[in-house]
């Protein structure tokens, strides 16, 4: 799962936990500038689609942030 | 897609100003994601209204594809969706989420119960 957002947000700092079709991940990436929080959240979902819909992952906890909003909080 | 749930869907969020789409139903959640989500709009303290998506599949079926949104639980606040379990509780923790209901409370009244 790690690797499939890194390939499509490229420069992405990516941390990806969980097992059994439970996963949770942290995403900081620089193609978030500009979004909603939904569109963030919409951009990772779309990546694992076809195993949502097929129930291979049940649920995906998301926390997305830009580079920007990292450096606020560190 | 049944016309008659696509306007069932439409008509709750429209009709409440909160509205969940969840797992089981506010007194008895069936999911992890989805309690946690009502208990934050619990801890908002504003009338909510929850919809159980278990007892029709096709309910989750329309839902994600009007809101783009794969997974359970969603939230419409003012008739427009602000998202799932992470969003939500990630605006509460930051003080956001209490201004938004509290601002689509002011512009639409609740519904008499």
């Amino acid at each position: 799962m790690q690797e499939r957002i890194e390939e499509a947000l490229p420069g992405a700092l990516v941390k990806v936990e969980g097992a059994e079709a439970h996963f949770s991940a942290v995403v900081i990436a620089k193609a978030f500038e500009g979004k909603s929080r939904i569109e963030q959240h919409q951009m990772i979902y779309a990546l694992f689609r076809n195993e949502m819909d097929g129930g291979q992952v049940h649920a995906l906890q998301l926390r997305t942030v830009t580079p920007s909003e990292w450096e606020k909080e560190t | 897609m049944s016309a008659d749930l696509v306007d069932m869907i439409k008509k709750e969020i429209d009709s409440n100003t909160i509205c969940l789409f969840t797992k089981g139903t506010t007194d008895m959640p069936m999911c992890g994601f989805s309690a946690r989500t009502i208990a934050v709009f619990k801890e908002i303290g504003k009338p909510f209204k929850t919809v159980d998506v278990l007892p029709d599949p096709r309910i989750r079926q329309i839902l994600s594809s009007v809101s783009n949104w794969p997974t359970i639980p969603q939230v419409f606040v003012g008739g427009k969706f602000i998202g799932g379990c992470d969003i939500v509780t990630e605006m509460h923790q930051k003080g956001e989420l209490k201004p938004l209901v509290e601002q689509a409370f002011k512009t639409q009244p609740a519904p008499a119960r």
